[in-house]
């Protein structure tokens, strides 16, 4: 609650350009560590239009919060190489000074976090927290105004009796509110960006529901661009319209829901799709995992970088998937849909091989239609 | 699980006092050198050796239900509860927390029974229950022709072996400065089952079996990755070749890609050792593919229990409904947008002083005056299916008048009918009846 410089960025400031709302280029993370620099995010390109939502998965150190962390420009400027572009309603964040980030960030964008018991500072009221999102961004406001708006949303997000709730601690509430009480504090200050780093991962299936419930609600109402990170397939197939598929901090597949989950086309998606269980599935589908684990960033492996872990490269020719990184091309179901691999014929792969063990019920149906 | 015996690494064992640089450096030149199927390196075990066809065929499909099995542990009317304590100096007890208040079920030999529920509703109380982690206030668990809730301390030792456990959290549940080799062999000192110079080599069997480097015995767990350790807590589990293994939310911690060879690693050892799983997650998928019959708990109790083709295709009880309607579904990707759910409104009741009736009707759409005056009792309605609710019936059906009044003797209203012979109690046993009360004639009937 510093003096921080006040421009209050006007809601007709912000949509006064054109093209999606934020514009990812070229993006590029680079830690320095002991052991050497770790690029954790790299070449990765993704767009998010307003009333949008963006779906990232991966697997941990895939870089999917790394990236959305660096746009939010929660990164250490000393500690973190950030190359690329990050364009905010325009504005472009990479290099942007931090009493600027400042005016940003909570303003037209925020975040909310997986753990809101860690996120939310134990020592303070709900309230209060509420009330200094608020005020930051609102210089002129008064107290009451502020404390009347924490109300205001508290109540919005589905708190009982938020005028009473407004002066508890953190502790005091339930793990679903506390979610709740953390959206509350992200669209205070209606952000038009909001990014979502596994919002249900630690909750119940029943809290998870109404928690998504919500933010779509929410999403419509004040048609913001929501991310949402998750390593669930079964939120993202309900929640997203796009989808980010990352695997050792690249971008390895991208396209609509749809076509990422009915018809994906790259080794490790199908991958992911086959280590979990559905709870409609027929019962003779196999749970086939991906062996091996996650690769080490310090010295990614060569070529592409899935190639240690893939089932499928014994139908590349030759050693293309070791020696070089496929490109992000497009893929057979239309140009919308990219995807980063070797293989000639991955829908033929999918379909006849895949398909067969992790979804049995599913390949009757496509036969049928065939027919 | 089988390896190439020419591809391990050439490690000498680390000194126990090896500092921290030297056990780093030495990881990072290990992460791509051939060593077990698990590690950063396993392409260099060929991935020509393992092509999809041969993972499918590693992969399992859902665990199948023997009807036969008899019961290898029989949990009946099980129950416990915490004091609470007031503040200051005389710290009376002012209230009790039913964390678990009066369940049965049967896990058949071999089996494995499946736990869901929300956080809160008693399950991970229930698998400290059976590992005797805590003594029950009451009730009955029947192993081996013995009871473990009376049995004391000094009894319970031998039977220990018998029931083991694999935790949830594998980056807590290993001692750091412990290495592997005395974390799985430590077991097998405490009963003194084999003389000291062959523990180590039925250690290196335990890890080749959970599909570690035997020769790793010498690592401490630090250096092992999250799916790894998860794989030396569930060796450790095995040590004393148990009949029954309570997994606590075995797979939550791990990884998605992970998560899956974890779970075929558990169908693995439930084949080739034969042992008993009581399986609590709150994953309903995970439970589906694992758990050929399921029990849902609310609060303390069992509210609905009966085979997967049932609790997961024709639910009785509200809340096992609002449950499934809740899981997301990567299926509706075909179709677009949230599927359409029961909505469950509030948070779980508080278990000092839970709902009197049915604990659930609070939340539940379908209550009437009935639930608040009478608990339903936990009703056998088919031939493996178990439902506490006045109003069972599938989503869409249920019925307009309480289905329990003739069997409790009341009213439509939940108050006595004078001169009314009540034919069920509470209390129901802890498997399944020959007979059963069939919904729609409204009478007993059976095979």
């Amino acid at each position: 609650m510093t003096s921080v410089p006040m421009t209050q960025s006007s809601a007709a400031d912000r949509d006064a350009h054109d093209g999606p709302y934020l514009q990812v280029e070229d993006l590029k993370v680079t830690f320095p560590t002991q052991d050497g620099p770790v690029t954790a995010v790299q070449g990765l390109t993704y767009s998010v239009e307003k009333g949008k939502t963006l779906g990232i998965v991966g697997e941990s150190g895939s870089g999917k919060s790394v990236s959305s962390m660096a746009v939010m420009g929660l990164h250490d400027a000393k500690s973190a190489q950030i190359s690329g572009s990050i364009r905010v309603g325009g504005t472009e964040v990479v290099g942007l000074s931090e009493s600027k980030m400042r005016d940003l960030r909570g303003n037209s964008m925020a975040m909310i976090f997986q753990d809101a018991l860690a996120a939310l500072h134990p020592f303070y009221k709900i309230g209060g927290q509420l009330e200094e999102a608020y005020l930051v961004h609102h210089s002129s406001a008064s107290k009451r105004d502020a404390r009347r708006k924490a109300i205001e949303m508290l109540d919005r997000v589905g708190i009982p009796q938020p005028d009473r709730r407004v002066d508890d601690f953190p502790h005091q509430f339930s793990g679903g509110m506390r979610q709740r009480a953390m959206i509350a504090m992200g669209l205070i200050n209606d952000p038009s960006l909001l990014i979502a780093d596994e919002p249900t991962t630690a909750l119940d299936v029943t809290v998870q529901a109404q928690i998504l419930d919500l933010l779509q609600d929410l999403q419509r109402e004040f048609n913001s661009a929501v991310i949402i990170i998750t390593h669930d397939l079964g939120v993202i197939a309900e929640m997203a319209d796009d989808v980010l598929v990352m695997y050792a901090g690249r971008c390895v597949e991208y396209g609509t829901t749809k076509q990422i989950l009915t018809a994906p086309e790259m080794p490790y998606t199908w991958g992911l799709l086959s280590s979990i269980p559905d709870v409609s599935a027929s019962t003779d589908a196999r749970l086939i995992p991906i062996p091996g684990n996650p690769p080490s960033l310090l010295r990614p492996p060569s070529g592409c970088s899935f190639h240690p872990r893939c089932v499928h490269s014994d139908k590349v020719p030759g050693d293309l998937c070791s020696t070089q990184l496929p490109e992000l091309l497009p893929a057979s179901s239309g140009t919308a849909h990219l995807k980063r691999c070797h293989l000639a014929d991955p829908v033929g792969v999918y379909q006849s091989e895949v398909l067969p063990e992790i979804a049995p019920e599913l390949v009757d149906e496509l036969s049928e239609e065939t027919r | 699980m089988t390896q190439d015996p020419n591809a391990r690494s050439e490690i000498e064992p680390t000194e126990v006092g090896a500092n921290a640089a030297e056990t780093g450096e030495r990881r990072l030149t290990e992460e791509h050198s051939p060593e077990t199927p698990d590690t950063y390196g396993s392409h260099e075990i060929g991935i020509e050796d393992l092509d999809f066809a041969t993972l499918a065929e590693q992969g399992h499909t859902a665990t199948e239900l023997d009807p036969d099995a008899p019961a290898v542990l029989t949990v009946d009317n099980l129950k416990m509860y915490f004091p609470v304590k007031s503040s200051g100096v005389v710290r009376r007890t002012i209230g009790h927390v039913q964390a678990v208040d009066g369940i049965s079920f049967e896990v058949p030999k071999g089996g494995s029974l499946g736990l869901v529920g929300e956080s809160g509703c008693g399950k991970s109380t229930t698998g400290r229950l059976i590992t005797r982690l805590y003594k029950p206030t009451g009730g009955s668990m029947m192993f081996d022709g013995q009871d473990l809730a009376k049995l004391s301390s000094r009894e319970m030792k031998p039977l220990r072996r018998d029931v083991q456990m694999i935790f949830q959290d594998p980056y807590t549940s290993l001692n750091p400065r412990h290495t592997v080799g005395s974390i799985v062999g430590a077991p097998l000192e405490v009963h003194d089952i084999v003389p000291k110079n062959q523990v180590l080599k039925r250690v290196q069997e335990l890890l080749e079996v959970v599909g570690l480097n035997p020769e790793h015995y010498n690592r401490y767990p630090n250096e092992f990755s999250g799916g790894q350790r998860q794989r030396i807590g569930i060796a450790r589990a095995l040590t004393l070749n148990p009949k029954v293994l309570v997994a606590d939310e075995p797979v939550s911690a791990l990884d998605v890609s992970i998560q899956a060879q974890v779970v075929n690693l558990l169908q693995d050892i439930q084949a080739e050792f034969d042992v008993a799983f009581l399986f609590i997650a709150h994953d309903l998928a995970i439970v589906r593919h694992f758990c050929p019959e399921v029990a849902v708990m609310y609060l303390g109790k069992i509210v609905e229990i009966g085979d997967r083709e049932t609790i997961y295709g024709k639910p009785h009880h509200p809340y096992t409904q609002a449950l499934l309607s809740a899981v997301p579904d990567v299926k509706q990707a075909a179709v677009g947008g949230r599927r359409e759910r029961i909505r469950l409104e509030g948070d779980v009741p508080s278990p000092i002083n839970p709902p009197s009736g049915c604990r659930f009707r609070t939340r539940c759409q379908f209550a009437q005056e009935i639930c608040a005056k009478v608990e339903p009792p936990l009703l056998q309605i088919g031939k493996r299916h178990k439902v506490a609710c006045h109003f069972a019936g599938e989503l869409g059906s249920h019925p307009a008048t309480p289905i329990t009044t003739e069997l409790l003797g009341v009213d439509d209203q939940g108050s006595p009918v004078p001169g009314a012979t009540p034919t069920n109690t509470q209390h129901t046993i802890p498997g399944y009846e020959k007979t059963w009360y069939d919904l729609r004639t409204k009478q007993t009937t059976g095979v």
